[in-house]
């Protein structure tokens, strides 16, 4: 649905994109993941051609962004990383002029601009200024907004920025829903928001594509030892000199009261952990494996790209 | 041609939502009104004339600094908001965005000289004004402020700073209005030649009564010539 071909952008002299090709297929959720500065609005930017690219070739719904741009851009709802819309509108007002530029029929503007309001929980606003929004409000009428023609394609760029927690929670949700008849590439600096919202991350560092993966071939892909997370009831500096002795554990350190034990990813030591555990009279209250996080693999991922850098 | 309706459509009610067109509007009667009145047939202290001279003249110059100020806040508020992004993403050439805004734009200029039709209405109580030349000039004047309007949308068009536009469209229209008088001290040649280029000097024909098509050629290509302009800076804003 979005085809991405050794895409290269300059900024005057400033190397913004440097030769990055990626592809999302139809139907799939897909986060551009990576810290500030790192490329990811210009990306999005580019594909949804309010920006053209220096060289490379950008196609969505099969369209050419630069020689087909408007039928590209009919397929298109792209959500603008400020949410920039029309202050002196009313939501109903603002909804309906950008319903129209995009294509929606005059006899269909109308119900397709309730539909809308109403998926996005906007009823109670319709005929309020956008100035006049919170923060989380206007959020949503970004949202609202580029979903109204009804594309198959909806870039988000970093949509969940700057609202409290629970509208970040709905708007999540929403995303998801959204999701499910679409094809959705959203862009975030927080990691969690990926794993909760994406199936598959681009991970973009320095204008340069550095992983591209689904989430749990990525844990999987960074190699490290497994670790399980213990709660014990007991000495835990005892259990800890006890769970040393296992053949195979490299490590054993505390985390609070509970206890984190790293053992190569060959082996699977949680039944003899167990064991010992009970061996040694004490009781065990929980063991859960400790998945590489998010956080862990980007640090990974991009401070190893910087010291092949330096090495180069 | 829908596009450019939607767009021409919403910028005429944002005018009516937004004090700025009030505001031109009132500066624009306030004077012609009172020049009208002191250079009028009802004022016998000057001269005897039922015409509209006494409004065209000043209305000239006053809608040469109007055009700007009305227009600023087409495209570089539109930068400043980032609603930009909104605009040139959706399925809409950049020409169409730029007519759009200009004949929203248009629309109060059409509406601010609507409002002053009461004077010939007036004069024509009163006395037998010709028509002619009350036709004309309503036509130069309508000219005229198409051609600052499109001024001043290119002037808003490179930057997000409605004051920067102002400046930068108000100085183009100053520097086209008063060439004619820095050809003057040109040799007498190049000076006619610079003449051509004058905004000024077709005006004083549309005043008289006379249809030069020349004038109107004349602003209707400055018109076209900024709008073309407009198209081509957005069109580079893409490429930055």
């Amino acid at each position: 649905m979005i085809e991405v071909k050794n895409l290269t952008k300059y900024y005057g002299k400033r190397l913004a994109l440097d030769n990055i090709s990626f592809e999302v297929k139809k139907g799939a959720i897909v986060g551009f993941l990576g810290p500030n500065a790192a490329g990811k609005t210009t990306t999005m930017r580019i594909l949804t051609g309010f920006l053209a690219a220096t060289t490379g070739e950008v196609k969505v719904a099969g369209y050419d962004i630069l020689t087909n741009s408007l039928e590209a851009r009919r397929h298109i709802g792209y959500l603008p990383e400020a949410v920039p819309l029309y202050t002196d509108m009313t939501v109903c007002g603002c909804l309906e002029f950008l319903a129209s530029l995009r294509g929606v029929p005059g006899d269909r503007l109308r119900s397709r601009v309730d539909e809308v309001v109403e998926v996005c929980g906007l009823e109670e606003y319709y005929d309020v200024l956008i100035s006049k929004l919170s923060k989380g409000f206007r959020q949503r009428v970004g949202v609202a907004q580029a979903i109204v023609h009804e594309p198959e394609v909806l870039i988000l760029d970093e949509p969940t920025i700057g609202i409290d927690p629970i509208q970040v929670a709905s708007t999540r949700q929403l995303i998801r829903e959204l999701g499910k008849e679409r094809t959705v590439l959203i862009s975030t600096h927080i990691l969690p928001e990926v794993s909760v919202i994406c199936e598959r991350v681009i991970i973009i560092h320095e204008g340069k594509i550095v992983a591209e993966d689904s989430i749990k071939n990525l844990s999987s892909l960074v190699s490290g030892p497994r670790r399980v997370r213990l709660e014990v009831q007991g000495p835990t500096k005892k259990i800890a000199d006890l769970l040393r002795q296992i053949k195979g554990v490299s490590r054993v350190s505390h985390q609070g009261s509970n206890l984190i034990i790293e053992y190569p990813a060959s082996l699977d030591l949680r039944s003899k952990i167990t064991e010992s555990v009970v061996q040694g009279g004490f009781t065990l209250l929980s063991l859960e494996s400790v998945e590489m996080s998010l956080e862990d693999i980007f640090l990974k991922l991009t401070t190893e790209e910087e010291t092949e850098e330096a090495n180069g | 041609m829908t596009n450019i309706m939607t767009i021409a459509g919403k910028e005429f009610k944002s005018y009516l939502a937004s004090p700025t067109a009030y505001i031109v509007i009132s500066v624009f009667l306030v004077f012609t009104g009172a020049f009208f009145s002191f250079i009028s047939p009802f004022n016998t202290s000057t001269y005897v004339e039922t015409s509209i001279r006494g409004f065209l003249q000043p209305a000239s110059i006053i809608v040469l600094f109007l055009g700007p100020l009305l227009a600023m806040r087409l495209l570089a508020e539109e930068r400043k908001l980032g609603t930009i992004e909104l605009l040139m993403t959706a399925p809409v050439r950049d020409s169409q965005v730029v007519l759009g805004k200009f004949l929203g734009s248009v629309g109060v200029l059409l509406v601010m000289l609507a409002v002053t039709l009461y004077y010939p209405l007036m004069l024509s109580i009163y006395g037998d004004p010709d028509p002619g030349p009350i036709g004309t000039g309503y036509l130069g004047i309508f000219l005229l402020g198409c051609v600052s309007l499109a001024v001043g949308l290119f002037g808003s068009s490179l930057t997000s700073n409605q004051i920067v536009a102002v400046v930068v469209s108000g100085g183009i229209l100053l520097a086209l209005w008063f060439i004619a008088t820095a050809a003057q001290y040109l040799p007498q040649a190049l000076g006619n030649t610079v003449n051509y280029f004058s905004l000024s000097g077709y005006f004083p024909d549309f005043m008289r009564g006379i249809i030069d098509t020349r004038g109107i050629i004349y602003y209707l290509s400055i018109t076209a010539l900024f709008l073309f302009l407009t198209i081509r800076s957005l069109e580079n804003s893409r490429w930055s």
